[in-house]
């Protein structure tokens, strides 16, 4: 068990590392759609509410789960849609 | 079973490189649109990844969830205006922290699912204290951005709610947060944990209330940064590599953004975040008694006439250009200036607007190319061999005091050389003072002129008079 929290925490602290550069390398112009598809991603957090619709018996959990699910996939399609809908507006000089 | 734990595992890796992709696609506006399906790709494989194993077993309200999120994200996503983005994000966020809470509420309920119990039947200790701060994180983004949604549609003031002992009061509640945690690990009652996250509502309330309207972008990059680590604190519990490596990029990048943003305005994090800057602005700019010093007063006629002769014109948009959605009008303007052999450009401040990056998204709409868009930092020495600049929105970041001042709350404030230009046309509505609520030595210079009138009506005006 402790091994395994280090090992996540590995994982987590090079994330913050990578986020770190890929972040400062995006243009200011894009930071609009950055914060727009960093909210679609974040809401890759729906995979811990279908575990918990998942179960057949309903229950609390699966209460919550299915709310947590409809929340994170209006996020999901919502945030990578507008985040295409913006990215289409930048064009380059005609 | 462990080939399938394994493919499993390196689904969810190949998930998070693509998220990284979608990130790293915004270098550039060319990259950013295949980074964007990258994104979309690394999702998909995600959900199906976890829809397929083998613990889930109703598969039709798992269904239902997808259909209902898609059929609202996508209908709101493709109705919202440009300028509301600020809101839409802010809204965005507080579902991304519900979700959280409603997550960790979930693990929380049936431990079982989520392979959190040991032999006895009691939840992990580690997982308690992941379980404990994610919900906490999630819970305050939830509430902290329905608050920020609330003043940025309008919906509520701006401006910012101080009280006495509010620091005082928010810390207590934030070490009560930290006691609960404690408690939580040591004894699993649904009272503590329900406690916990109900404090923590009302403590992303308390945090949001004293920050103004135009601190706002910095509030919402903070939030960003919240949902991230929210998300990943629920990724620590759920043993999801791709949740952990997700929570972790947001979150440095929301704080990244934050940086930027307090950059931009010369002020610490901290300092923005205590807040109730510009709460006594009301006071200091109906002191006016400049409101008598004579400034030179120009029509649409005067502006057109000089900016059509003109070799150059820097165009500075501020959040009043987007308030008098007066963008597409500009964009015909320069038009007809650039028919004229005027060289256009724009020069963008880094806190014009309600959110990073928000004036070049309605540039953009406004089908101004984006290669024609500056950020400060490359554009300020053109100023000075710069015929005309025409700022239409903006005040504070043209602000010669944020250099010369040191008495003046914008000191040290980045701002837009525009006073280098020969000639600098000033549009505003009236000489009320911007929102730092300092006036503007530029109006009475001998090169400015005010334009005074609406921003869209003024352009529009302008527009008749270049032919």
């Amino acid at each position: 068990m402790s091994g395994d929290f280090v090992s996540q925490l590995s994982i987590f602290v090079l994330a913050v590392f990578v986020g770190y550069y890929v972040v400062w390398s995006v243009t200011p112009a894009l930071h609009t759609p950055l914060m727009a598809v960093t909210n679609a991603i974040s809401s890759v957090i729906i995979v811990g509410a279908i575990v918990a619709v998942g179960p057949s018996d309903w229950g609390a959990a699966k209460i919550f789960g299915f709310i947590a699910m409809v929340l994170a996939a209006i996020n999901i399609f919502g945030g990578f849609a507008v985040t295409q809908r913006m990215l289409a507006m930048y064009k380059k000089k005609k | 079973m462990a080939m399938q734990e394994s493919l499993t595992a390196l689904a969810y890796l190949v998930a998070a490189v693509l998220f990284i992709l979608a990130l790293r696609g915004l270098s550039s506006p060319e990259t950013s649109r295949t980074g964007n399906v990258l994104g979309m790709l690394g999702m998909a494989i995600a959900v199906f990844t976890t829809i397929l194993s083998p613990e889930i077993e109703s598969y039709l309200w798992v269904a239902v969830a997808l259909l209902t999120g898609a059929i609202i994200g996508i209908t709101i996503a493709s109705k919202i205006a440009m300028t509301a983005m600020p809101q839409l994000v802010a809204a965005f966020h507080s579902l991304v922290g519900l979700a959280a809470v409603l997550v960790a509420g979930a693990a929380y309920s049936n431990p079982q699912a989520f392979h959190l119990v040991d032999s006895s039947g009691s939840i992990f200790i580690a997982s308690r204290i992941e379980m404990g701060l994610g919900a906490v994180i999630g819970a305050i983004t939830f509430s902290g951005s329905v608050i920020a949604f609330t003043k940025l549609q309008g919906l509520v003031s701006g401006a910012p709610v101080v009280f006495k002992g509010q620091h005082f009061f928010n810390a207590c509640m934030g070490l009560a947060i930290v006691a609960l945690i404690v408690a939580f690990c040591l004894q699993q009652q649904p009272v503590i944990f329900w406690s916990m996250i109900g404090l923590a509502f009302v403590l992303g309330v308390f945090i949001i209330i004293p920050i103004g309207g135009a601190d706002m972008p910095v509030v919402v990059s903070m939030l960003n940064s919240y949902s991230g680590w929210a998300a990943a604190g629920i990724g620590f519990t759920l043993h999801n590599n791709a949740l952990i490596v997700t929570g972790a990029l947001v979150g440095s990048s929301g704080a990244i953004l934050s940086y930027i943003m307090c950059k931009g305005m010369n002020r610490s994090f901290f300092n923005v975040i205590l807040g109730g800057f510009g709460a006594d602005a009301e006071g200091a700019s109906s002191g006016g008694g400049d409101a008598d010093r004579p400034v030179k007063q120009g029509s649409a006629e005067d502006a057109a006439f000089i900016m059509k002769n003109a070799g150059s014109v820097i165009i500075v948009p501020g959040y009043g250009m987007a308030v008098a959605q007066a963008q597409h009008a500009l964009r015909e303007m320069c038009e007809e200036l650039k028919k004229n052999d005027v060289k256009v450009s724009y020069a963008i401040h880094p806190v014009a607007g309600r959110m990073p990056g928000h004036m070049n998204v309605l540039l953009a709409e406004a089908n101004v190319p984006y290669d024609e868009v500056f950020e400060l930092e490359d554009i300020n020495n053109e100023f000075q061999s710069t015929d005309v600049a025409f700022v239409i929105g903006a005040n504070d970041v043209t602000n010669p005091a944020a250099k010369t001042d040191p008495a003046s709350p914008i000191f040290g404030m980045p701002i837009l050389d525009v006073a280098k230009a020969k000639t600098v046309l000033f549009v505003k509505r009236g000489m009320s003072t911007g929102y730092a609520g300092v006036q503007n030595e530029l109006f009475f210079n001998d090169n400015t002129m005010m334009l005074f009138g609406d921003a869209k009506k003024m352009v529009e005006g302008i527009i008749r008079n270049i032919d």
